[in-house]
């Protein structure tokens, strides 16, 4: 086991998948001499080349469009967009195209793309460097969606999509890249290696797609979440005194609703948090797959914490973010509800 | 007299009730253009994207530097596959207009530009193509009746009911699906060949466009991704005059040929003639050479004219006049290799007649044959749970239980 914060244990995975399989290629904005914008590459373009580490024009629908030609020719493309906000100009060659080659083709054709992406906000990014997008990827049939909340998992799950032979929406929380955060911006940053979860292995391993995991065990009430937001819950849980059982979601797409299910049947009471905005957001296909199952077991309504229905403002971060707060509030609105 | 700025519409030569106007069509006598080394840097080489390469003169001689060489039996082999391809569309076309299908495309009118290029290409060539290339299918020896299948979506469908009539793959043959999105398999493509360059093989990527999804980004991500990693692809507009009602100088051929979009990026751009099969051979083996060497890719504009309408679902001769086809200047891909092999001796009238009937019979018995295996309406049918294959490589939990309350459904349980 190593020491890794997030931004580590991706390069780690990287470059074990680039030093055990030559199919594998990345390319992207910056992500080769440079080692991208947040050095999740660094390093990679010097230990296997030009050709293998590829510094892109700046067209993301050109990114995605060569991976998928890279991908049906048999390379394993790792693709990144530099922020989820850019993503949209590759919006048309992911939905109509890498999600359905295989489906359209009936099999003969597939493109197992990974398409990493920094997401979510309060990192003072305002409107187009602040986003977080799942959902409009999660609604896409034939895509896999996942969000890591950790460097362990950050790891073993980017490993794992790039072994996947479907295509792997994979959001990156940025904010989290160098250590957990509570989300509370006036305290001090703290690193990954106060954490369990900054303990990763050094060489392969997997998480594997379409796991949840409790993140914590409770009894009071179940907190369904992911990403940066795991973090938040969890704080604002302890903060009140509350043995809250914390799901992290890790994979959208497929969506693990034993595992979720399963906890809130048990704890009766449940609130879900993310930080994209709320209407249509992820938290309502969540809500609604709990309110299906879960019904006779509700000890009250299932409340939903996110981002206000605005595009992120620069100078109202703190007051747009869902920080503790905004899910203490939510919680204790669960708990005294009968 | 004050200037001002005034909004420039670019003007269709003639519409319907209109006598038909290729006056703006810049043409070169045959054998005109030079034949540049193959791998001449492209700069030395933008003469090849202003004019027109033409072979075929017209007294039915090929002339000039670009002349293929080609053995006749070649150009035969070249003629019957375009004459295959005609006869399966009109065929296609009167069973969609007897409701049989849902929907056809025809290439009618533009059959050399796949004919050529595929018999130009390598088998192992990998192919890119748009909804109006039936005939790469049909050099590389796919039968007619899977074609036909596709289109009927029946239980030998390709596809597996899941496609538009027409949006054919062919893994075996390296002939990528069709996606009915336009320009998106054009960037594709050239990840393709990315890719081959990166393992260090020998192959090309080839994909067509038409001249009026070239506006769309994807073309503008292609070229610039050819360019920046000189991939060895082979990207091809085909300028057929008209996107569905819309004239081609709206989608910027008012000004500047497409070839010349080309040298835009730095890399070579060829104009050709693309109702002249010599031509267009000609023109890929070059390009073909080219990539292959190591000299970068190529952007070919064929221009020809779409002879039928669009698809099934639009009326031409509600946006241009009837008789616009019977005046086109570059005539005819198939009357031009016709009387091309007469002229060398090598064809006959009689010849022709007999092998248009004999392909005929072939279609009409491939069609019999197709509708044995069911058509979209009538049975056998596909199983509807094949809608929750080939989502996933395997079936997530989700779309078992779908699957199960459709099957139930179904059942009226």
């Amino acid at each position: 086991m190593a020491q890794m914060n997030m931004i580590q244990a991706l390069n780690s995975a990287m470059d074990i998948k680039l030093g055990q399989d030559p199919s594998v290629v990345v390319l992207g904005e910056d992500v080769g001499f440079f080692g991208g914008v947040f050095r999740v590459t660094d390093g990679l373009q010097r230990k296997y080349g030009e050709s293998r580490v590829m510094d892109t024009p700046i067209a993301e629908g050109g990114i995605i469009a060569a991976a998928i030609g890279m991908a049906v020719n048999g390379l394993r493309p790792v693709a990144e967009i530099q922020f989820a906000d850019y993503i949209y100009p590759g919006y048309d060659q992911i939905v109509s195209e890498l999600a359905r080659i295989r489906y359209r083709s009936a099999g003969e054709f597939k493109a197992p793309v990974t398409v990493r992406t920094p997401c979510g906000g309060g990192i003072r990014g305002g409107q187009t460097h602040s986003q977080s997008p799942e959902a409009l990827f999660a609604h896409v049939a034939g895509l896999r969606v996942v969000m890591p909340s950790n460097p362990h998992d950050a790891k073993g799950l980017l490993i794992a999509a790039i072994e996947d032979d479907d295509p792997v929406i994979y959001f990156e929380p940025k904010r989290i890249y160098n250590g957990p955060f509570d989300g509370d911006p006036a305290k001090p940053a703290v690193p990954w290696s106060t954490h369990p979860k900054g303990e990763v292995p050094e060489g392969h391993f997997t998480v594997p797609i379409g796991k949840a995991e409790i993140a914590r065990s409770g009894n009071d009430l179940t907190i369904v979440t992911y990403g940066t937001m795991v973090h938040v819950s969890d704080a604002a849980a302890k903060g009140l005194g509350l043995d809250a059982e914390i799901i992290d979601v890790r994979t959208m797409v497929p969506l693990d609703a034993d595992t979720i299910c399963a906890s809130v049947a048990r704890t009766g009471r449940c609130v879900i948090v993310h930080e994209a905005t709320r209407f249509a957001g992820f938290g309502a296909e969540l809500s609604a797959t709990l309110q299906e199952n879960c019904f006779w077991n509700l000890e009250a309504p299932i409340l939903r914490v996110a981002g206000w229905d605005t595009p992120y403002p620069h100078a109202f971060e703190w007051e747009y973010f869902p920080g503790q707060a905004r899910v203490a509030k939510a919680l204790k609105a669960v708990m005294e509800a009968s | 007299m004050v200037k001002k700025s005034r909004l420039h519409v670019p003007k269709t030569p003639a519409r319907p009730g209109d006598a038909p106007d290729f006056s703006y069509l810049k043409l070169s006598p045959a054998g005109e253009i030079a034949r540049p080394d193959a791998g001449s840097p492209w700069s030395g080489i933008r003469f090849l994207a202003e004019g027109l390469v033409r072979v075929l003169d017209d007294q039915h001689r090929a002339v000039g530097p670009w002349h293929p060489h080609l053995d006749p039996g070649e150009l035969q082999i070249g003629l019957r596959h375009m004459l295959l391809t005609r006869a399966f569309d009109d065929r296609m076309q009167r069973i969609q207009r007897s409701g049989k299908i849902s929907f056809y495309i025809r290439s009618y009118g533009e059959e050399a530009v796949s004919v050529a290029m595929a018999m130009a290409l390598r088998p192992t060539d990998m192919l890119f193509p748009s909804y109006r290339n039936q005939g790469l299918h049909v050099v590389r020896g796919r039968p007619i009746l899977d074609l036909m299948c596709q289109c009927l979506s029946n239980t030998r469908d390709m596809c597996k009911g899941r496609q538009l009539p027409v949006m054919y793959h062919w893994r075996e043959g390296n002939i990528f699906s069709i996606s009915g999105n336009l320009a998106t398999q054009f960037p594709q493509a050239v990840g393709w060949a990315m890719a081959a360059a990166i393992k260090g093989e020998d192959n090309l990527a080839v994909s067509w466009i038409g001249e009026g999804s070239s506006a769309a980004a994807d073309f503008h991500h292609a070229l610039l991704f050819a360019s920046v990693y000189r991939a060895p692809v082979i990207l091809c507009v085909v300028n057929n005059q008209w996107a569905i009602s819309t004239f081609q100088g709206h989608a910027g051929g008012e000004r500047e040929t497409f070839a010349a979009r080309g040298p835009g990026y730095g890399i070579a751009g060829v104009r050709v003639d693309g109702n002249d099969f010599l031509a267009v051979h000609a023109v890929t083996q070059w390009a073909a050479e080219r990539a292959r060497t190591g000299a970068g890719p190529t952007l070919i504009e064929h221009v020809t004219y779409r002879a039928a309408a669009h698809s099934t679902s639009d009326d031409a001769a509600r946006y241009r006049p009837k008789d616009d086809y019977q005046k086109f200047p570059l005539g005819d891909p198939v009357e031009r290799l016709k009387n091309h092999l007469i002229a060398l001796g090598e064809w006959s009238d009689a010849r022709h007649q007999a092998l248009v009937a004999e392909l005929d019979e072939h279609v009409a018995g491939s069609w019999k044959e197709a509708v044995s295996f069911g058509t979209l309406t009538g049975g056998p049918s596909l199983d509807p749970g094949l809608m929750f294959q080939d989502v996933f490589a395997e079936m997530p939990e989700h779309l078992r239980r779908q699957e199960a309350e459709m099957r139930a459904e179904l059942a009226g349980k």
